[in-house]
């Protein structure tokens, strides 16, 4: 075997030209003969200004792949038919699995469509008739028939979905959650 | 190393233990180095020759090579993160990462696979084993002080690897799909929604969507097979490379004892590599007993309609809710384990006096004021704890004010008030140095974190009430 010459760059080379070896970090000196400065300088920018539209796309494309998407339109139905409105008692808890919400009748005749997701940290809320309230089993929170809350950890009321009640039915848009600090006889619904 | 070069005629010797002709050329063109090297000579060859070995040093200070030094927690956990890729991949073969089908592609890996619910086991195992033990290894380093130069950013590569194990685990927890599974990853979640401002929509990026459900399982399939072990891998081999380049890990001493530029060095082989090898052995047969003997927990199949009682986070963030429970979410989710990071991330970059870098607890004053500051916090962390849950109660006492207040600001200024008060009365002491205060206040935090976590884990019942939860 024939021995090598100690690993790493070659001698440099005389006729070379001055320069030639230097790592090329930024906008080089032209060389003799070579393009203008202000070309050089441009396409150096130009590479660069590309370099940085790739890093944005790129951070688009993950950013976006990994939006949240809306509730899923094929396993839940957005607008829940609950019924005609005198099925619902008044001061009465229907609950509506598939559409993760209570429909609420309150003591008056309104309605109210209650999320079943618990403020503190989202444990599904049952109704429990015997209390008059719902009662979170996770950290024992609990709200009133209107959503407010009567117990803490929770610190606010139950959200609410909207509610359209249309030749006496009554439907729920379950697509989008309304938070509220606190129940507002506004938010209920009459027939 | 000079010495490790051989010459040719010596090198064909030392293979001339592979066949000759054609397969023996085969052989030595694989294998360069001697499979079974015999000479020292040979052995420091092979530690360069062979890629497996080189990963190892050459040659490593005699003194680091005691068991009490490292504990070889380090090592451990690069086993335990093999186990898991290897176990985790043939879990991967049978698991299927939606919904409705998950449960039962877990139920039939236990039931009808040969061996799976051994290897889904020992995966389970491996992974709460090594969040235990990477906690147990930064321990370790930072009493041993193994974070000072040039040491300083390898604590911060080995705090975002603690990081990626935690978020392994977290992700993994899901894949289930069970009640316990389910319900832990809703309330873990459920936390975000409590940072401000961007809470909201944190949450949503997290579980893809408002609710448990598709999404979040892709999404955490996705980070848990993929990003999170790349990450981990990667990370590993920057921790490990610059350890190397740190010439090793710190080398012990006894207090007083000055630090020695030129320790002596003996063979990585046999020496370090006999010693890892049968760490390794241990700790796999350890982990492969014990899954043997307890399988992995799958309960109940996730019913998004009813909560258990009560709903507890995974246990490496038991703390957190814990913490949850008694003060304002925005405090008790983003302020006081964001301060508590940044704290650790501050660690190495603080100016000290002196480097005592190898001496258990910084010095025997040091030792003495650890030793106070985890009897301080142990008792005073489940008196305050008793004090919240049963005498305090904020909205009696300051019914005016909004909770933000009452269990947000003011306990949280009138705690770090009181801790300021005593660190700069313990500094005011003669001679006590930053390292040791450092030290002290450490430990204090650990061991109220640990505490917390203790309380959440098993002493929390129905209705978060306190009470014996049993194992
Ligand atoms: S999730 Fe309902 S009280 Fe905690």
């Amino acid at each position: 075997m024939t021995r090598r010459p100690k690993r790493g760059r070659k001698p440099p080379d005389p006729s070379a030209p001055a320069g030639a070896d230097r790592a090329r970090t930024g906008p080089p000196d032209p060389p003799e003969g070579g393009p203008p400065p202000s070309r050089r300088a441009f396409l150096w920018k130009a590479w660069l200004g590309l370099a940085g539209l790739a890093v944005i796309e790129l951070i688009w494309v993950v950013v976006d792949s990994l939006r949240p998407r809306r509730r899923d339109v094929a396993t839940a139905d957005v607008v829940v038919v609950a019924g005609p409105v005198d099925h619902f008692a008044p001061a009465s808890v229907t609950a509506f699995p598939a559409g993760r919400f209570y429909l609420v009748r309150t003591e008056e005749g309104g309605f109210l469509a209650v999320s079943r997701a618990c403020t503190h940290l989202g444990c599904t809320v049952p109704w429990s008739s015997e209390e008059y309230r719902f009662v979170c089993p996770c950290h024992g929170s609990a709200f009133d028939l209107h959503g407010d809350v009567v117990n803490p950890p929770a610190p606010r009321a139950l959200d609410l979905f909207e509610v359209r009640i249309e030749n006496h039915i009554v439907k729920v848009n379950t697509a989008n959650v309304r938070r509220r600090r606190a129940f507002d006889p506004q938010q209920v619904t009459w027939a | 190393m000079p010495e490790a070069r051989v010459p040719e005629s010596r090198r064909a010797d030392a293979i001339g233990q592979g066949p000759s002709g054609l397969a023996g050329r085969v052989w030595r063109s694989i294998v360069r180095a001697p499979l079974a090297p015999r000479t020292d000579q040979e052995r420091k060859w092979a530690m360069v020759q062979n890629f497996v070995l080189h990963f190892r040093p050459v040659r490593v200070p005699v003194k680091t090579l005691a068991y009490t030094h490292t504990l070889g927690l380090g090592g451990m956990s690069l086993v335990l993160v093999m186990v898991l890729i290897g176990t985790g991949v043939l879990l991967m073969f049978g698991y299927e990462p939606a919904p409705g089908r998950a449960y039962d592609s877990v139920q039939a890996l236990e039931t009808v696979t040969t061996f799976g619910g051994f290897v889904r086991g020992v995966h389970h195992w491996s992974a709460n084993a090594l969040i235990l033990i990477a906690v147990l290894h930064l321990l370790r380093v930072f009493f041993t002080s193994g974070f000072h130069a040039p040491r300083q950013f390898n604590w911060v590569i080995g705090l975002g690897l603690l990081a990626c194990i935690a978020a392994s685990n977290f992700t993994g927890y899901l894949l289930p799909w069970d009640q316990r599974s389910f319900w832990a990853i809703t309330i873990t979640t459920g936390m975000l929604s409590y940072v401000p401002l961007i809470g909201g929509w944190l949450q949503q990026v997290a579980r893809g969507g408002p609710d448990i459900g598709r999404a979040t399982l892709i999404i955490f399939y996705t980070l848990h097979t993929t990003v999170v072990p790349v990450l981990i891998l990667g990370l590993a081999a920057l921790h490990f490379w610059r350890i190397r380049k740190a010439r090793g890990v710190v080398v012990p001493r006894a207090p007083g004892e000055a630090h020695d530029p030129q320790p002596e060095r003996v063979l990585g082989l046999p020496f370090l590599l006999m010693r890892e090898f049968v760490v390794a052995l241990v700790l796999v047969a350890g982990v492969f007993t014990f899954a043997a003997l307890v399988a992995a927990p799958l309960g109940e199949v996730a019913n998004p309609g009813m909560s258990p009682n009560p709903a507890k986070a995974p246990w490496y963030f038991m703390g957190l809710q814990e913490l949850l429970l008694h003060f304002h979410p925005v405090f008790a989710v983003l302020i006081v384990p964001g301060a508590a990071v940044l704290l650790l991330l501050a660690i190495p970059y603080l100016r000290y006096e002196d480097d005592p870098s190898g001496i258990w607890f910084v010095s025997n004053r040091g030792r003495l004021m650890a030793r106070r500051a985890a009897m301080a916090a142990l008792l005073l962390t489940p008196l305050l704890i008793a004090l919240d849950e049963w005498v305090l109660d904020a909205s009696k006492l300051l019914p005016t004010l909004p909770g933000f207040v009452t269990v947000g600001v003011l306990p949280v200024t009138v705690l770090t008030v009181l801790a300021w008060v005593t660190w700069k009365r313990e500094r005011a002491r003669p001679g006590a140095t930053r390292n040791e205060m450092v030290l002290a206040g450490f430990v204090f935090g650990g061991v109220t974190f640990a505490v917390l976590t203790v309380v959440g884990v098993w002493f929390r019942v129905g209705g978060m009430a306190l009470g014996w939860a049993g194992w």
